[in-house]
């Protein structure tokens, strides 16, 4: 078998969860790479909408920002902003919210906004973006994040992006009725929530991966499942398709080796 | 009525000291040229309107020309931080920066509220989201009909927006397409509006009406600049200069050395200099269906 990085593992578990009939609204950065794997080997009818307007786009190399050329150039069609926004999202016609996290908790609750104290921050971060209401409105929420202990942790220090809050019926109380959080896929795991508690707890672990890597890198007591599985290590198609678009993306960003490639198909 | 001036006249005729102004854009089509004509002019106390703020408010901040930022997503896409502004809010170099944060959703509906003429935008957001605990301007409403909580967030209305389109005519109504962002909505939303654009054609009569158009009326004045979206792009024209994003990481990390790159790359430098910068992008243009 290749050998495989566990960030590339992560990608290809993440990309694996999605179906053929989903409408993603895809994240910058491993969200992309994994939804773009999904469209290029398993789940080629896919639609993945980027926040830039973008709808049904089937990207060549992944985007560096949520509005490269090549997205637009390749959807099905590109809405504004606020319509994406109001009747896109908000009008519940996106299965499934996909996002990074700068800090994440147990519940699944996302800070993207600042480290420290909003008025007098140690880390001013972007800010939440289109996530805020990407969490409330989507069906359901996937997570993907690289675990480490300044990243999973106990409290996180803003709630930019609202998951299953305090636990339980939480979202229920606060009006929401989506999901949420149904999945959360770092490069050591995939974790599920709770049914009850809605707690992320582990449910299979990736190749290589053990419990005590697993807690090490995470800032709470981990739950494992009791029926506790292993993820399939990544097929040979998975791991070509992922290195391919890496490589193709790759060139595309540096200056003088993308464009006059990439121009030929517009003749 | 839209009047054909040059960039420096026309950014001189409708930005004033302590204005709100929008420089919209999203991740396509961004006036940079625009932003460095009025970083040339020295503005102050500008209140600064984007949902994405990227390099141009980087470096307007990082002049010192702001005295607040209204936002929803203050980075650099896909690279990281916008570190003038990161040290602005943090550390108040070169100055203090009052902010307004909101989310893409409130952004894009309160432009949308000051494009029709609104008090106020209401939509369904921030459940459970603590910007709504920061941001004074964020505030619950119920619906009068169905008691649902929503919420509402003041109209945006800039003094002047600033925008780049790929296209006007001889009589300057304006075409924007490819990712057509917020622009249409920042435009019509403020008192002023200047459109930066790749080129005048002689007519639109050969394209399609549901083309994104902005008739002349809407427009204050308009200016020639090629390639003054750099190192954004302008579908159909140039593609994004990707490496540029890259780059600007490590030039806004060094107060120094981003002073030295603004010397030589905005101070000193004409809109007509951004013509020679897309140049090597232009082959990599994205072109829809080119007939």
């Amino acid at each position: 078998m290749t050998s495989f990085t566990p960030n590339e593992m992560m990608t290809i578990a993440a990309s694996r969860a999605l179906k053929n009939d989903d409408v993603c609204f895809v994240g910058i950065g491993a969200p992309s790479a994994a939804c773009n794997v999904a469209r290029l080997t398993h789940a080629p009818d896919i639609t993945l909408i980027y926040e830039s307007g973008t709808i049904g786009t089937a990207p060549d190399v992944l985007p560096l920002s949520i509005g490269d050329g090549e997205l637009c150039d390749t959807a099905v069609t590109t809405v504004s902003v606020p319509e994406m926004f109001r009747y896109w999202l908000q009008g519940g016609r996106i299965s499934i919210g996909f996002l990074g996290a700068a800090q994440l908790d147990r519940f699944g609750n996302i800070n993207t906004t600042v480290i420290g104290d909003y008025a007098h921050p140690k880390t001013r971060l972007p800010g939440g973006g289109g996530a805020p209401e990407i969490a409330t409105s989507s069906r359901e929420i996937y997570i993907t994040m690289a675990q480490s202990k300044r990243g999973m942790v106990e409290k996180i220090d803003f709630y930019t992006s609202f998951g299953h809050g305090g636990g339980g019926d939480h979202r229920k109380r606060l009006g929401i009725d989506t999901a949420g959080p149904t999945l959360l896929i770092t490069d050591l795991a995939i974790w599920k929530p709770d049914p009850e508690t809605k707690e992320f707890t582990v449910v299979s672990l990736h190749p290589g991966a053990t419990r005590e890597m697993v807690q090490e890198t995470c800032g709470w007591v981990v739950k494992f499942s009791p029926t506790l599985e292993e993820t399939p290590a990544p097929s040979d198609l998975e791991l070509a398709t992922l290195r391919d678009l890496k490589a193709r993306t790759d060139a595309a960003h540096k200056r003088d080796t993308s464009a006059a490639k990439r121009g030929s198909k517009d003749g | 009525m839209a009047k054909f001036l040059p960039l420096a006249q026309a950014v001189a005729e409708n930005l004033r000291d302590g204005d709100k102004v929008a420089f919209e854009g999203f991740t396509h089509l961004i006036p940079t040229a625009a932003a460095h004509e009025a970083i040339r002019q020295g503005f102050r106390n500008l209140v600064l309107i984007r949902m994405t703020p990227d390099l141009i408010y980087d470096q307007m901040v990082g002049m010192g020309m702001a005295r607040k930022l209204v936002f929803s997503y203050a980075g650099n896409p896909g690279v990281g931080l916008l570190r003038r502004v990161r040290d602005a809010v943090e550390n108040g170099f070169p100055n203090a920066l009052e902010i307004e944060e909101h989310s893409h959703a409130a952004m894009a509906n309160a432009y949308e509220a000051g494009a029709a003429g609104l008090p106020c935008a209401v939509f369904r957001g921030y459940r459970g989201a603590e910007l709504a605990k920061v941001n004074p301007s964020i505030k619950p409403i119920t619906c009068p009909f169905t008691g649902e909580q929503l919420a509402a967030v003041p109209a945006v209305r800039p003094d002047v927006t600033f925008i780049h389109a790929q296209k006007a005519n001889r009589r300057g109504d304006v075409l924007v397409e490819g990712i057509i962002g917020i622009q249409k909505e920042a435009v019509l939303a403020a008192k002023r509006a200047v459109v930066t654009v790749e080129e005048v054609v002689e007519d639109f009569d050969s394209l399609h009406p549901n083309l994104t158009v902005l008739p002349r009326w809407t427009i204050s004045a308009i200016s020639v600049v090629p390639g003054g979206s750099h190192p954004s792009y302008a579908h159909g024209y140039y593609a994004r200069d990707n490496a540029a994003y890259l780059e600007w990481d490590e030039i806004a990390a060094d107060r120094d050395r981003f002073r030295a790159w603004m010397e030589e790359n905005v101070m000193r430098a004409t809109p007509e200099d951004f013509a020679a910068r897309v140049e090597g992008l232009r082959a990599g243009a994205s072109i829809r269906s080119a007939a």
